[in-house]
């Protein structure tokens, strides 16, 4: 297989990942999202896991990589818990 | 661990900086315990990435030549793309080789595991898959960390936690990260086998090709770079979410078609992708360092206190980190009460060079944000040189009227007077 353009979810598919079940390390505040004009989330996240559905931001932390760019980003303070993935969880990287 | 038992120092963070303290610190004794929250010392981390060994060897004359380093670098590379075409200048220089160490690449997961295993060595105790959530403040002096149920106390704690330095805010020595301090990467590792790599950039069997390059983030503020590992390619691009957020694309999709671009397909093709990673740089150089590094019982190192060097063709973080790793750990060594050791670190800063070479290239950031950068001047450049190469058979234009048409294309005579200025007052 060579390389070739890949989607998001492809390329997440190349990372290791221990997803914390119990407790999402990111949490957004959809209401908040809602009044959010310009929403700079659904192209600044590089794993890109804000996705506009019916008009309303998703968000899935499974697959985040943890670089805090949202974090940085969100202007409107829709994000309502950021911190990292509890001990051990979240992406491992092999290469880094 | 218990509440009882007390460290002289606790590391937040597995990384160089981290490690660099650890090793020197365990090395003179100090009972030491380093917490890393992946699940091994740098499964969170990732570079772009170079690590300029003359810091390894201020930790211990040669150290470097363990670790497990990629390919010495002895092509150094900047390219300027346009939208079909690159102008790439590639200086070689085969005395790197010979003469004291100077860069290789490297990758971050084995690299740091290998120095947090070299400071366990010294005696220092790494904890790995322990997040730290908080620090312990006691009348105003950091006595030690929380994470979760557990106090760990220490007499002094050493924030070595990355960008997104929890510690240094939690401290109230920097606020919140705004937009403009950071640049975000992200970055595949693609396979290649190592013969393909030495045919494709020209490299002897251990030697590496380190490439900064301009004008493939259609036209948002940063640029890409690729670094030739043993046996794969660090391909990534740096870019301002700032000015990234003005546009429709998403940054990983800006990515996926730079990856494609005529110019860089074929250094990649055949090769398959292993990782995908994102990080952010902190970019304002010294403007996004916190005006205090320290508070009783603290000090801050590394990306945490956003030590980064970015000139556009040499970019710089690991060997800073490590430096004010060893800052931070000759501080500590030779402080005679907790107060000193802040003072201490600070001209341990200067006397190790970090301090004046962040204000030396203080002013280059404001280069860097130079919005032609990224776009308009990539693809002049590309241009003037498809003139001068050009041959059709016509009478070619004179050259000084050629160019000036090919300049104004792209940048009017006030931007370029003003980018000018800027370029000669921020140097």
């Amino acid at each position: 297989m060579t390389v070739k353009k890949h989607g998001a979810e492809e390329l997440l598919g190349f990372d290791k990942f221990a997803v914390d079940e119990e407790e999402p390390h990111i949490v957004i505040d959809k209401t908040i999202c809602a009044k959010c004009k310009d929403k700079p989330c659904l192209v600044i996240c590089p794993a890109v896991l804000y996705t506009l559905k019916d008009g309303e931001i998703n968000f899935d932390y499974a697959g985040c990589l943890e670089c805090g760019t949202c974090r940085v980003m969100c202007s409107q303070k829709g994000i309502a818990k950021w911190t990292y993935p509890r001990g051990t969880f979240g992406v491992a990287f092999r290469y880094g | 661990m218990s509440e009882e038992e007390k460290f002289d120092v606790i590391i937040v963070g597995a990384g160089p900086a981290g490690s660099a303290s650890a090793y020197l610190l365990a090395k003179a004794g100090k009972s030491i315990l380093m917490i890393e929250r992946g699940v091994s010392p740098g499964s969170k981390n990732v570079t772009g990435g170079r690590l300029y060994t003359y810091a390894l060897e201020l930790v211990e004359p040669g150290l470097h030549s363990q670790a497990p380093l990629e390919r010495k670098v002895v092509r150094e590379q900047v390219m300027l793309l346009g939208e079909t075409s690159g102008v790439t200048i590639d200086y070689v220089d085969y005395t790197f080789k010979a003469s004291l160490p100077q860069s290789y690449t490297v990758l971050r997961a084995p690299f740091d595991e290998w120095f947090a295993g070299k400071a366990e060595e010294q005696g220092a105790m790494v904890a790995a898959g322990i997040r730290v959530d908080d620090l312990l403040i006691r009348e105003g002096k950091v006595v030690g960390v929380k994470a979760g149920d557990d106090e760990m106390v220490a007499d002094i704690v050493i924030a070595a936690d990355g960008i997104n330095s929890f510690m240094a805010q939690k401290a109230g020595l920097c606020s919140e990260l705004t937009p403009h301090m950071v640049g975000v990467g992200v970055k595949e590792i693609i396979e290649l086998p190592a013969e393909t790599i030495q045919q494709r950039f020209n490299l002897g069997p251990d030697e590496g090709t380190a490439r900064v390059i301009l004008g493939c983030t259609e036209g948002i503020q940063g640029g890409g770079f690729l670094y030739t590992n043993k046996d794969s390619i660090s391909l990534g691009i740096v870019y301002s979410p700032e000015s990234a957020a003005k546009q429709s694309k998403s940054i990983q999709e800006i990515y996926q078609d730079f990856k494609l671009h005529p110019a860089i397909y074929p250094l990649i093709e055949g090769g398959t992708t292993v990782e995908y990673g994102a990080h952010l740089v902190p970019e304002s150089g010294l403007k996004g360092v916190p005006k205090k590094l320290y508070r009783d019982g603290f000090v801050v190192v590394g990306d945490a206190a956003g030590f980064c060097i970015n000139t556009g063709t040499i970019l710089r973080g690991i060997d800073l980190a490590i430096v004010s790793g060893v800052a931070a750990a000759r501080a500590i060594i030779s402080a005679r009460s907790g107060a000193e050791v802040g003072p201490n670190y600070v001209r341990e800063l200067e006397k190790l060079n970090l301090t004046p070479t962040l204000k030396l290239f203080a002013g280059w950031p404001e280069i860097t944000a130079i919005p032609r950068m990224a776009k308009a001047y990539p693809q002049l450049a590309n241009d003037a040189l498809k003139f001068m190469f050009t041959v059709d058979g016509n009478v070619p234009e004179k050259m000084p009227k050629a160019m000036r048409k090919i300049a104004k294309k792209h940048v009017s005579i006030g931007q370029l007077v003003a980018d000018g200025w800027k370029g000669v007052t921020s140097i």
